[in-house]
């Protein structure tokens, strides 16, 4: 199969952008137009949407969203263009010439609260028992144009089932305006293709192929779709209800672990702005909302990347000096549930290649029930150990029935930041009032290693500052400035690094020492790894590999399955936009610098759980039981 | 399905695809020899379209249930199609309906037990003037009266 190097949106779809710099100051590089009778240059090509948002004239949208191609078929945007007959879809008008255009005449206004009273005709359900209630572009909507009655009159009657079938992600078809935002999501986002439109006129809605169970259908449930519904069509499937259950029964002892994403996005359900780290605050909050006990999720994020780095350094050991064919390589990560999910379907000839290390989450899960449990002399029976996590995946991930190696269910439910937000506002707590706290014993808190895992590169970022110390023995702060390692982070879609290891090595560390006996093989070898964010850019990387390019020579990938990795996942606040993104891994940036400890092999309850409970070190036999696991090849074909 | 007929429809669509082309565009022409040859298009065939056009199966069953000709689960081998638009409701549509209902004892939407004809409603034919119209199969009829219709049913049986 050839590969298509631009996204697959046909071309009618794709945004009428001229982007060519030198052009905008050139002769004709710029148009004057027009807007509410005020004269502004733009850039040729620019969308009327976009030169009105720069102009900052507010111009109503439903089915445009930063992150899709255009698509106007929600017409809510248009306005008048003079001369023109009929009014224009501003979202999918580029400017090519001198045109003059009004935006709140009386007949843009009623032709919006139309289209509005024509939604809300076809919108079954009520508000008050809405997930998205108050956060609803709809809803918004209807109170911008004044809507107070049904004009065209409101469906009385469900007209399709809830498909409650996935562990992550929830449809109800009968709050779908069909602005397809999911679909452009799932195909030209994800590349994933669960979802489209399906039958004609009125009877339209969107569904699966062969109007399947989302269970059932190759769905990796990344829930981007989530993030990006306008209504509540599509939400996450909430377990907060048995939390609750679980925090009032004096039996139980509870316990969460909090990812870092999640606490770099929460602040913007309480109304701050995006990029406030909320760590601390929120320890204190879930205290007094009853959890037993407060753990850092990324402990397992340091455990993580020891396990994992330790694996690499075995795989490349055993494919350079014991030529081992039957090893894979290039390794990739597997902290992304949606991502393996995404392999064991599209690409389950790969499966080999993925870490056998479980996610932070689930090496959490199986220590709280096995360490923590007879630490503290806790029935694992009575622990239900809850994590709240950036991602709808993660509740399909704990849901795996490989995840029991603990002998219990590992992790019992899987929280997203937005469930936690209104357990948070249900125990009426303000959160950025609380005060600050730490985490609780024996885990403590961790390193800023882990801490960055929740943006795209993280991974890598943590992997190359212990694989740096491990290796050459020199401190990463001489390697790297301030041991920010700047090349793997950021926002393009895949980063390509070589790092040349040189020929001065350092002595094997402690704790891997049974595993190697000297460096000696590693002399001269380049480093290679890569850093993908998105599945359509994962897309990429695998056809490459297939095809035998260069990253099929890559030591180790990182791959994530949301655009802009966990800060950008499918649990996190709505909305999301790049900029929205880009400030939430700021905070995550900032957080780690500011931290002492920041590289996970310096965690000192790291090293402690190796000397107390994981005795036969990294990748042994007690953490191959409790903290690796296997995957399932599930292939694309819906049966 | 067995895998005998699971490689042959795969190099059935593999030959259509040589034919058409590989473009997005060359769907619904795959689509129509699939559903001319086999009557439906099954998931399965649905699938192996979409891997080797590179589209998404789903994408493929958007486009079979948008149009009426195209259907993804098994239906008569004949397929009778009554044309409901209103010309031809005026010009007495209604009575050509029950005849045909009553003939074949099912109403439309049903296929009958025999599996022989699936009896069905469709828009308008271009027949207006010469209404009420049905097609069977590929073929048009029209000026129906009840006699007529029933007459034309009982050939196909």
């Amino acid at each position: 199969m050839e590969t298509k190097e631009a996204s697959r949106a046909p071309v009618s779809q794709k945004a009428h952008i001229i982007e060519n710099k030198d052009f905008e100051g050139k002769i004709g590089g710029t148009v004057s137009i027009e807007i509410n009778e005020k004269k502004v240059q733009v850039p040729l090509g620019t969308t009327i949407l976009d030169a009105c948002r720069k102009n900052n004239i507010h111009i109503p949208t439903l089915c445009h969203h930063e992150d899709l191609c255009v698509a106007g078929v929600c017409r809510i945007c248009v306005v008048e263009v003079e001369g023109m007959r009929t009014l224009q879809a501003s979202c999918a008008f580029p400017i090519t010439s001198p045109i003059k255009i009004k935006t709140s005449t009386p007949m843009v206004r009623k032709a919006r609260r139309h289209i509005i009273d024509l939604l809300l005709s076809e919108h079954y359900g009520e508000c008050y028992s809405c997930v998205r209630n108050n956060n609803c572009e709809l809803q918004k909507l209807a109170k911008e144009y004044g809507v107070d009655s049904y004009t065209f009159g409101h469906v009385q009657k469900s007209k399709y089932p809830v498909d409650n079938s996935s562990f992550s992600v929830i449809r109800d078809i009968d709050k779908c305006i069909l602005c397809k935002r999911c679909v452009r999501t799932c195909i030209d986002l994800q590349e994933v293709g669960v979802l489209e439109a399906v039958h004609r006129g009125h009877d339209t809605h969107i569904n699966t192929f062969m109007e399947k169970d989302l269970a059932d259908v190759v769905c990796i449930n990344c829930g981007q779709c989530i993030n990006r519904c306008p209504t509540g069509a599509l939400h996450a499937n909430d377990p907060s209800d048995e939390i609750w259950d679980a925090i009032d029964n004096p039996k139980k002892h509870v316990v969460i672990q909090t990812a870092p994403s999640p606490r770099a996005a929460i602040g913007e359900e309480f109304g701050l702005g995006a990029g406030h780290s909320m760590t601390y605050q929120l320890n204190s909050a879930l205290r007094r909302i009853g959890f037993n006990a407060v753990f850092d999720t990324n402990f397992t994020a340091d455990l993580t990347i020891i396990e994992e780095g330790t694996e690499l350094i075995l795989r490349l050991y055993k494919a350079v000096v014991e030529k081992n064919p039957q090893i894979k390589l290039p390794q990739f990560t597997s902290c992304s549930p949606g991502w393996v999910k995404y392999l064991e379907h599209f690409y389950p000839e790969y499966i080999d290649n993925l870490s056998s290390a479980k996610s932070p989450q689930q090496m959490f899960g199986s220590l709280l029930k096995t360490f923590y449990a007879q630490k503290r002399g806790i029935n694992p029976e009575d622990i239900v150990s809850v994590a709240v996590m950036p991602c709808s995946a993660k509740k399909f991930e704990c849901n795996r029935p490989e995840m029991t190696d603990s002998g219990y269910k590992d992790v019992d439910y899987g929280l997203t930041t937005r469930e936690l937000a209104k357990m948070i506002k249900e125990a009426g707590i303000n959160l950025p009032e609380m005060p600050k706290e730490h985490f609780d014993d024996p885990f403590g808190d961790a390193s800023g290693a882990g801490l960055i895992f929740g943006a795209t590169g993280g991974v890598m970022e943590a992997a190359i500052r212990t694989i740096v110390e491990f290796v050459l023995g020199k401190k990463t702060e001489d390697v790297f400035e301030k041991a920010n390692v700047l090349p793997v982070r950021g926002f393009e879609g895949i980063k390509y690094v070589e790092l040349p290891l040189g020929t001065e090595m350092g002595p094997v560390p402690e704790i891997i020492k049974h595993l190697v006996p000297n460096w000696d093989w590693l002399k001269g070898v380049t480093l290679k790894v890569a850093v993908a964010h998105g599945t359509a850019n994962a897309k990429k990387i695998m056809e490459d590999i297939k095809a035998g390019g260069k990253f099929s020579e890559c030591h180790f990938i990182e791959f994530m399955a949301c655009p802009g990795g966990c800060i950008g996942g499918g649990g996190q606040p709505i909305p999301t936009s790049p900029e929205i993104r880009k400030k939430r891994a700021e905070a995550i940036y900032a957080e780690d610098e500011s931290l002492e400890l920041r590289k996970s092999h310096e965690n000192p309850n790291v090293v402690r759980i190796y000397e107390e409970y994981l005795t036969d070190g990294p990748c042994g036999h007690i953490s191959h039981k409790l903290l690796h696991t296997h995957y399932k090849p599930r292939g694309r074909y819906i049966a | 399905m067995l895998v005998m007929e699971k490689n042959q429809l795969t190099e059935e669509i593999e030959v259509l695809i040589k034919k058409y082309g590989k473009e997005r565009s060359s769907l619904i022409p795959i689509l129509q020899d699939i559903q001319k040859q086999h009557s439906y298009i099954s998931d399965y065939a649905q699938q192996e379209v979409a891997r080797l056009l590179d589209i998404h199966p789903v994408e493929v069953f958007s486009v079979i249930s948008f149009y009426a000709f195209l259907n993804s689960s098994p239906k008569g081998r004949n397929i009778v199609r009554l044309c409901q638009t209103i010309t031809c409701d005026l010009a007495g549509k209604k009575n050509v309906a029950s005849a045909i209902e009553r003939e074949l004892g099912i109403k439309f939407g049903q296929t009958t037990p025999d599996n022989k004809i699936t009896l069905e409603y469709a828009n308008c034919l271009g027949m207006c003037d010469v209404g009420p119209a049905m097609i069977v199969n590929d073929r048009v009829y029209y000026k129906l009266d009840p006699e007529k219709a029933v007459s034309i049913i009982n050939e196909i049986r």
